[in-house]
């Protein structure tokens, strides 16, 4: 500033920077019960985004409260009071002062960018020892496969193991979509004719929450999915029986339910592996649906009463639903959903 | 006025293409070619668009205020956030500053008019037509669903039906070419039209912001207007441009959006920065701080805005040696930036700070802006922008830019020349009450959007689940709305008691430093009775006061502001006739209804389109036509 800052008003300027920051801090470092929290890292790779947020974040601060503070003072100071009408020194610049506020920032942020582009390319590089997982979007859920083992095919819970980088291949079946799970990384989005990579890492087993980004249509809210980490030997576990083929319901009304399944429209977009009728694709595969804790784009917990809602009419449960409403549309009666609820919580 | 009309009255010429003889009432409206009038009427058409955009916020933040809430489907929630968009965007800030650039740039170079007074009431008809056109789709099958951004290839193979981004590309279409004709307009306004003595660094700050607004929007538009109509094509004829399937890429629309949607940026908060530049010297009773560098930053913000466009895309995946270009050209925007904040706070410092309505609000501008700015550089992080891009953080970093900066610059602008349009001063008292209602609701609103974002709440979700931790602060915000909606309320109540029972405000209320003042308040029709001759920045200011050794102002005639000799009004009549101002016109309104018209016929009937181009035709013939006379 032109003339000398005022030292009376520094320590209360301290004070204010401090009470600012520390409600900056308070406002965003609350985690719990924000499962979607940017803050919160739980991987390597968003505890590198984190360290660097940190950075930036405490830099801003100090320009706000340095910028802000400099200007309530001036505000302050430099009011017209009561009957002073004469007018102030008309000061029309000054080029030692602006060349210091123009080269400053400038500095400031070339030091800034250092980290920044290092951590961009760290970020792309394919760690070593990485796990492949394809994920597809789709309007409006995700389809998982895994090519390290055959015929593993799931949706929207991505199972991954815990403590080793996984490298995700990420592709669109038809539009835009954007792949997200804050807690272990940032977010890449998912592109038709394109392929993108994303690289993902849990420390420890858990189940961390997810969503589409990129806004995909009528239920761009309703694609969420989740992230669940296990360790090594129960991730090899689930793989297995994920990969084996789905087991014959015993009889009674599971089985009622299987052939209404495979007899009607459901095998046009869905697949049950060790079904031969079952082979869509256009859905979800549903080989081991009942592992699964939530359906339709992980909206829905998979409770008796969900599925029941869901299979009349998934129009009315999810905005612009591509499944029919089993009742209107596909003709099904109360007592064919039963069957095939029972049929759906047979497949482990 | 009476004058003219008799000159028009008595011209020689009565053939088909005469000029209309009113220039006042309705008629005198719908053929005006003055830039005064044409400014008033983009201001109110925009002020009253800016109504319907805050009733889709409202909708928005009541649907948003818990969770899981059924106040609106999923389909009216994206076409009310889309709306919102387009209407903020390109239905009101954008003719906000056509209105500030329609009345003040010849004003405040010394001219009569713009250079083309024509075209310029052509310019507005064109966005009148392109406004109602865009909301004329809420009743003809849907409003626009794709976002304000419409990213392909959502738009063009993810809807349910294409009716809503019909309406956007041809809309959008429609108010490129009224935002295009302009910028000629003005440029060229600018080059040619200034003052004799008025050199471009005499130029008022405004100016210059408002030259490279229009210069930018000259090269801007015409890249939006190719996206759209690749996007109109694959929307309409089935061409591929964005379909990924038959070798189109919809990536493709993303850099062609975005090459327009920064440089877009920059013409929404330029104008107002301009803005800001006039009112702080004004009330602050100094010069502005370093006048040649805030004009150079106005210009290096307008050459390097073309160079930042892909930060919108860090999460597209253009790897990371594109990421780590885009990241630091858009840190060094940043630069010129903050050099214009210095500069203001330079302005400000050792001043006598009058805090007026117009001052609080240009205040308001910059603390808000400062934020803005601040979250914007954090944006340029890319690894934190791959958390932050699509959440609520965002929304809260462009809505302290162009609400926090542009809006409050553009009621800063409103208050201070409300006085030059109508020669009366709105109400200071209930200005106040809107600065703190304003500023109050809109930390209220977007503060907590930071936190959210952080926090991980997502973009254009209709609905958040329970549980996920949104629930306190989206309450604050939806209040929030609803005091920003109570200051705009304050603002129309101003207005009316103001037009009703407002104080006269003389020809200079203010003690202003520019050219403008030293007219009466409320403009005659002609401007200036006699072109200025410009010999100082701040000529008016000069005019009145000198600086002393030590550099303090002091009046140059004792007894203060009144120096300016005004003639005796009986001198005037014997040595000026009015000046001879263009005359009114009709075609500019004919030409112009027919574009929307070939818009309906595009979507609707294609006989319409035929009427409307024939209705363009006849315009424009009309126009060629016409007399001088």
């Amino acid at each position: 500033m032109p003339s000398g800052s005022d030292p009376v008003n520094r320590p209360r300027l301290g004070k204010l920077g401090m009470a600012l920051a520390s409600f900056a801090l308070l406002a965003t470092s609350c985690a719990q019960g924000t499962p979607l929290d940017t803050l919160s890292p739980e991987g390597p790779i968003a505890r590198q985004i984190d360290d660097l947020w940190k950075i930036v974040f405490y830099l801003a601060i100090a320009v706000f409260v340095l910028v802000e503070g400099l200007l309530v003072i001036s505000l302050f100071r430099f009011r017209q009071r009561k009957g002073d009408t004469e007018l102030p020194k008309q000061t029309h610049g000054n080029s030692r002062l602006e060349l210091a506020w123009t080269i400053a920032p400038a500095l400031l942020l070339a030091v800034l960018a250092v980290p920044t582009v290092l951590t961009i390319f760290a970020l792309a590089r394919e760690q070593p020892n990485s796990l492949h997982i394809t994920v597809t979007g789709s309007q409006w859920w995700w389809r998982y496969d895994y090519p390290d083992y055959e015929g593993l095919v799931t949706a929207n819970e991505l199972h991954i193991p815990a403590g080793r980088p996984i490298r995700l291949e990420l592709k669109s079946a038809d539009i835009i979509h954007s792949f997200w799970a804050p807690r272990l990384a940032g977010k890449q989005d998912v592109t038709p004719g394109r392929t993108n990579h994303l690289n993902i890492e849990a420390d420890r087993p858990g189940t961390y929450e997810g969503a589409c980004v990129e806004y995909c249509g009528l239920s761009h809210a309703n694609m969420r999915l989740k992230v669940i980490a296990h360790d090594s030997a129960d991730f090899e576990r689930w793989a297995r029986a994920q990969a084996a083929d789905a087991s014959e319901p015993g009889g009674g009304p599971a089985a009622r339910g299987k052939r209404i399944f495979e007899e009607g429209q459901c095998v046009s977009c869905h697949a049950i592996r060790g079904s031969e009728a079952s082979t869509g694709i256009t859905g979800p595969d549903l080989t081991h649906f009942a592992s699964r804790t939530t359906f339709a784009g992980g909206i829905f917990t998979q409770t008796e009463g969900n599925l029941r809602r869901w299979l009349s009419d998934a129009p009315a449960q999810k905005p612009g639903s591509k499944m029919p409403a089993g009742i209107s549309e596909m003709g099904l009666t109360e007592d064919d959903i039963t069957a095939l609820i029972a049929y759906l919580q047979s497949l482990q | 006025m009476a004058t003219v009309t008799e000159a028009i009255e008595s011209s020689p010429y009565d053939g088909p293409f005469r000029r209309p003889k009113s220039t006042s009432g309705l008629v005198g409206w719908l053929t005006t070619v003055d830039h005064k009038k044409i400014g008033i009427l983009y201001g109110a058409t925009a002020l009253l668009f800016f109504i319907a955009g805050g009733v889709e916020a409202l909708l928005l933040r009541i649907q948003l205020a818990r969770p899981e809430n059924d106040f609106l489907t999923a389909d009216v929630y994206n076409r009310m956030f889309t709306m919102h968009g387009i209407t903020m965007i390109f239905l009101v800030v954008m003719p906000l500053g056509a209105a500030f650039f329609n009345y003040l740039i010849p004003l405040m170079i010394g001219a009569r008019d713009v250079a083309f007074p024509r075209l310029n009431a052509f310019s507005y008809w064109v966005f009148l037509g392109g406004g109602i056109f865009i909301y004329s789709s809420f009743f003809l099958g849907g409003a626009p669903n794709a976002g304000w951004f419409s990213y392909a290839n959502l738009s063009t193979q993810g809807l349910p039906d294409q009716v809503g981004v019909n309406f956007f590309a041809i809309g959008l279409q429609i108010t490129g070419i009224a935002s295009l004709v302009a910028s000629v307009n003005f440029v060229t306004t600018i080059i040619n039209l200034r003052a004799p003595g008025m050199s471009f660094f005499k130029m008022p700050m405004f100016v210059w912001m408002s030259l490279v607004t229009n210069f930018l929007l000259m090269f801007a538009m015409p890249v939006i207007a190719v996206a759209l109509f690749q996007l109109l094509f694959d929307s309409m004829f089935g061409t591929n441009f964005f379909n990924p399937a038959a070798g189109g890429d919809p990536l493709l629309w993303q850099h062609m959006f975005w090459l327009f949607g920064h440089p877009e940026v920059y013409i929404l908060i330029l104008p107002a920065m301009g803005i800001v530049s006039e009112v702080l010297p004004t009330f602050s009773r100094k010069p502005l701080f370093g006048y040649q560098i805030v004009a150079y930053s106005g210009i290096a913000i307008g050459l390097m805005g073309w160079g930042v466009w892909a930060h919108h895309m860090f999460a597209v995946g253009l790897g990371p040696v594109a990421n780590s270009a885009f990241a630091l050209s858009t840190m060094f925007i940043a630069v010129p930036t903050g050099v214009k904040i210095f500069n203001w706070m330079g302005t400000m410092w050792g001043g006598k700070i009058r805090f007026t309505t117009p001052m609080l609000m240009s205040i308001g501008f910059v603390t808000m802006f400062i934020i803005g700015g601040l979250s914007g550089v954090t944006h340029s992080i890319v690894p934190a922008d791959y958390q932050q891009t699509d959440t609520y953080y965002v929304v809260a970093h462009f809505h302290y830019v162009l609400f926090g900066g542009a809006i409050f610059g553009l009621f800063s602008g409103i208050y201070y020349w409300w006085p030059k349009l109508s020669g009366k001063l709105l109400s200071e008292r209930l200005g106040k009450t809107q600065f703190v209602l304003m500023f109050i609701g809109f930390n209220l609103t977007f503060g907590p959007m930071h936190i959210l974002g952080l926090q991980g709440m997502q973009r254009r979700y209709y609905r958040y689940q329970v549980g996920e931790g949104f629930d306190f602060w989206n309450m604050v915000e939806t209040v929030g709305a609803f005091i920003i909606a109570l200051s705009v309320l304050v603002f129309i109540i101003n207005v009316i008691v103001t037009r009703r029972r407002g104080k006269p405000s003389g020809d200079d209320p203010w003690d202003a430093r520019t050219i403008e003042w030293s007219i009466p308040s409320p403009t005659p029709h002609y401007n200036f009775l006699e072109i200025p001759v410009v010999k100082e920045r701040d000529d008016f200011w000069h005019k009145k006061y000198s600086e002393d050794e030590s550099g303090k102002a002091v009046p140059v005639v004792a007894g203060g502001q009144d120096v300016e000799e005004k003639p005796e009004e009986g001198e005037v009549a014997e040595e000026h006739a009015e000046p001879h101002m263009p005359k009114p016109s009709y075609w500019p309104l004919v030409a112009a209804a027919g574009i929307p018209l070939i818009g309906y016929g595009l979507m609707f009937q294609w006989v319409l389109a035929g009427i409307g181009a024939a209705v363009l035709f006849v315009g424009i013939y009309g126009w060629a036509m016409e007399p001088v006379e």
